[in-house]
């Protein structure tokens, strides 16, 4: 690498280190030294119950991490590689569960096992998660080149042979990254395993809402913080090492030049993606069905209520204002973590390319996944003793609210962008640079068309988490300008056969919020040369 | 190319626009109030809790007759807020606070997160529920959590409904009850100092053990307690005695005008939630102005309302539905501040051992 081209990466790495550094990393630090300066820590880790925890953590985690991924990959297989009727459908149904508040989804889960335990909270974590998998492996592997693995076919190689020495090691990056971002998200999840687990199962992310926020013990709490921080460092640490050995420079295709009718077996894997896709829409339908239904046979009471503020104006502004909120916080969030999470790939990229890189990749790697797996409330709370120190005491601003968003999103987006820009020959940049291309130019017309696609699923990715996002906003944004997890929450939380009609009526609203934001978002087009991947 | 770049630059500027756009009319009305020169204009940060709702037009006039811009700062529950008001007693995030409740005031107190202040309103009735002698809290309104029962499933079952703490752990009442968790919810805290209250120190353990061998079932939240597996609620869940509020029963009405639950008044708890002046609020004055508004006529007329508590002032009337489903209860239970900061963490820790161990 030039010295040069070194100075630039260094440069671009500032953004997504600075935003890290002061939305993240100053206010945790900030309550963990609070936590330790009351003493007490190495109390709470000798105690067996602390290590039960965290066997308890990680075990579910693990399950529902292995659940999300034999539920998952047959999607994304139908997702990306199938030319079929209904999937675009497919391809967005998958994405309602991650918008809808925890609490509705215990409910749900709750009363399809009402005794359900360890095997509900695996279950419902799965349920959030199988798009995950579903979107990151898929988006990769929409674009690996289909005729390796049928020059393997021809040579004779059964089907699970083609895949498993073919296939499985063009996705690999995706499956492992995917697999990162799952076991995250499983090991701090917080409303299904407070829902489902009754209080007998409890987990890291649980204790340590529980010792923040009702106990005040905060170095009980930073006690459990710091283990959940060494086990998710060291979780992560293993996953960039599987993905390290596999990522390749691939043959990157367009997504129309790789889909096409199943055949044969593949019909076997087409139909389990479809069983997934219908199991998914299980506890989604009896939302829908709950918001119609009332002791008194069905009835649009709920929505009725919802279009204006509610019975007697409880809920400040009308659903659809609400509606309105979610899309505006959503779309500023989703914007800021693309802006941030492109840089980092960018970087990371760049930084793979360099010798002594490897070790400062997987580092800053590492450090964008870590906001998934710190508990929300312990950063909700940093930010509190952190944020009066910024300009216009950012501790009470809405403009908070897609900055924690954000946070959030922007793992997701590099963990969908890297694979992809890591996958590009890097001939093809060498090529474009030799021929005069500056690297903007070199981005612009190398990276981003091939890359496109996956930026814009990272978009609408985000766009859904963002739009799903509760425990931020719950706290940070304005009573008058809720939005619709928010106002969920409240009615929910409220007695009376109407308020229950409403509460489910507006997750209704928010699925179909959400699906129209997915669609709308995959209408976009990423503005380049029609045509410009089938050149290479 | 000339057209490529023009394309690309006019949809980096649509994308700004869209943020633009959406950042500033997402904080466009509170801008005006929060960043602008305080010196000048009057304008209060009310912190309080999630459950806050006020009638748009009561705080709209309080607004215009006091010229006091009020921006309602939510943060989370009684007990999410008080820690929040703990940890920002040095620079804090408002002027005055509402929604810390009787379990978590003696934290607040002890931490100085209050200062002084006595309204000329607190004589007439939030007095009555003061929390301790300092006068740094007011009463705003009290909510009881009490055990509600389904009337319709024991006249159907012609069985007589239970009435005391000691009837729920009557075997003939056996696999009926659902309470909550009282580590992660505040009915259950309620329910548990309840059973403490009226059994005593030496004899809640023994009431327990009696209660889990009578089949009681332990939730997370008042969520799914009431909502899925009560079986007077719209859930229509399969146990007929729910730990929830004094107040519950005035949502539960059926078409007739009957109310289907009832609140067993020889089990409640009370719950009293205080506003005050937060030390080192900005605008002291106003904040002022704005605890006594929390506690005007026009305010306690509305809570019962829009928050299911009922009003500290006396001589509020109850709406209508309330008189007959939810009276407020007479002699509900209730522990001093001290002794449950003191020993909160303890009897929680115990309860879990005993109930869940």
């Amino acid at each position: 690498m030039t010295r040069r081209a070194a100075v630039g990466l260094g440069l671009a790495a500032l953004l997504p280190l600075g935003f890290l550094g002061v939305f993240f990393a100053w206010p945790v630090l900030a309550i963990f030294r609070l936590g330790l300066a009351k003493g007490g820590v190495l109390d709470a880790l000798g105690q067996s119950e602390t290590w039960r925890l965290v066997g308890f953590t990680l075990g579910q985690a693990a399950a529902s991490t292995v659940l999300a991924l034999l539920a998952g990959l047959p999607v994304a297989f139908l997702l990306a590689r199938c030319a079929l009727r209904g999937i675009g459908l497919a391809r967005t149904v998958v994405m309602v569960p991650f918008v809808l508040p925890t609490v509705v989804v215990g409910l749900a889960f709750r009363a399809l096992w009402p005794d359900g335990g360890v095997l509900s909270i695996v279950l419902a974590n799965a349920f959030f998660n199988v798009a995950v998998v579903a979107r990151t492996v898929g988006g990769l592997w929409s674009h690996t080149d289909r005729r390796a693995e049928d020059a393997a076919r021809a040579l004779g190689a059964s089907r699970w042979r083609a895949f498993t020495s073919v296939v499985l090691p063009a996705i690999a990056p995706a499956v492992a990254s995917a697999a990162a971002v799952v076991f995250l998200f499983c090991a701090t999840s917080f409303g299904v395993v407070l829902v489902l687990g009754g209080g007998r199962f409890r987990t890291l992310e649980t204790e340590i809402y529980l010792r923040t926020v009702e106990l005040f013990d905060l170095s009980g709490a930073a006690a459990l913080s710091l283990l959940q921080f060494v086990a998710v460092v060291a979780v992560l640490l293993l996953g960039a090492a599987a993905r390290r050995r596999r990522e390749t420079a691939l043959r990157l295709r367009r997504k129309a030049e790789t889909a096409r009718r199943p055949t044969g077996g593949e019909w076997a894997v087409v139909a389990a993606a479809f069983a997934v896709v219908a199991a998914l829409l299980v506890p989604v339908v009896g939302l829908v069905l709950r918001s119609l239904s009332t002791s008194d046979g069905w009835s649009l009471a709920g929505y009725r209520a919802l279009s204006g503020t509610g019975q007697n104006g409880t809920l400040a502004v009308s659903g659809l204002d609400a509606a309105m909120n979610s899309l505006r916080t959503a779309t500023d969030a989703t914007l800021l973590a693309l802006f941030v999470g492109v840089f980092a790939a960018v970087v990371l990229v760049g930084l793979r390319r360099g010798r002594t890189g490897h070790g400062l990749g997987t580092a800053l790697d590492t450090a964008l996944m870590l906001p998934l797996g710190v508990s929300a409330v312990t950063v909700g709370f940093g930010y509190l003793i952190t944020m009066d120190a910024l300009p216009g005491d950012l501790r009470t601003s809405p403009l908070l609210v897609p900055f924690a968003q954000a946070l959030v999103v922007t793992p997701l987006v590099v963990r969908m962008v890297l694979p992809v820009l890591r996958a590009i020959d890097e001939r093809l940049r060498q090529a474009a640079a030799t021929l005069g291309a500056s690297p903007l130019r070199v981005w612009r017309e190398v990276d981003l068309p091939l890359a496109g696609r996956s930026l814009l699923a990272a978009a609408g990715f985000g766009y859904v988490i963002a739009l799903g996002e509760f425990g931020a906003t719950s706290f940070l944004v304005r009573p008058d300008a809720p939005t619709l997890p928010v106002v969920v929450a409240r009615l929910m939380a409220r007695p009376g056969g109407l308020n229950g009609q409403m509460a489910y009526a507006a997750c209704t609203l928010l699925m179909v919020v959400t699906i129209v934001a997915v669609v709308v978002i995959e209408k976009l087009r990423v503005p380049t040369r029609a045509g410009a991947v089938g050149e290479f | 190319m000339i057209r490529r770049t023009m394309i690309a630059a006019a949809a980096a500027s649509a994308l700004a626009l869209v943020a633009g756009c959406s950042l500033s009319g997402g904080s466009g009305s509170s801008s005006s109030s929060g960043n602008s020169p305080q010196s000048t204009d009057h304008s209060v940060t009310l912190v309080t809790h999630d459950s806050f709702v006020v009638k748009q037009e009561v705080i709209d006039e309080f607004q215009r007759s006091s010229g006091i811009k009020v921006t309602v700062l939510k943060s989370g529950d009684a007990g999410a807020l008080t820690n929040k008001l703990v940890l920002t007693k040095g620079n804090p995030i408002g002027d005055a606070a509402y929604g810390v409740d009787s379990t978590f005031a003696s934290r607040a107190l002890g931490e100085g997160v209050f200062q002084e202040y006595q309204s000329p309103e607190g004589d007439k009735g939030p007095q009555r529920y003061a929390a301790d002698g300092s006068h740094k809290l007011s009463a705003v309104d009290v909510g009881d959590v009490c055990v509600n029962v389904d009337t319709g499933w024991f006249a159907a079952k012609n069985l007589p409904e239970p009435k005391t703490y000691q009837d729920l752990a009557d075997p003939k009442y056996r696999d009926l009850l659902v309470v909550e968790d009282p580590a992660t919810s505040s009915p259950g805290l309620a329910f548990l100092f309840g059973s403490i209250g009226k059994l005593g120190e030496s004899g809640w353990t023994d009431y327990w053990t009696k209660l889990k061998a009578n089949g009681v079932k332990v939730v997370s939240g008042w969520e799914e307690a009431y909502n899925q597996d009560f079986s007077g609620s719209a859930g229509k869940g399969p146990r007929p005695i729910v730990v929830s509020y004094a107040s519950s029963p005035a949502a539960e009405i059926g078409q007739d005008g009957t109310p289907r639950t009832k609140a067993l008044l020889d089990t409640c708890y009370r719950q009293v939630e205080y506003a005050g002046v937060l030390s080192g609020a900005k605008h002291v004055d106003d904040a002022k102005k704005v605890v006594d508004f929390l506690l005007s006529e026009k305010f306690q007329a509305q809570v019962a309302d829009q928050m299911y508590v009922y009003p500290a002032r006396e001589g509020v009337a109850l709406p209508e539905a309330w008189t007959k489903a939810a009276p407020l209860p007479k002699d509900s239970a209730a522990l001093p501040a001290d002794k449950i900061q003191a020993n909160r963490e303890h009897w929680v820790q115990q309860w879990r051992t005993l109930v869940q161990g």
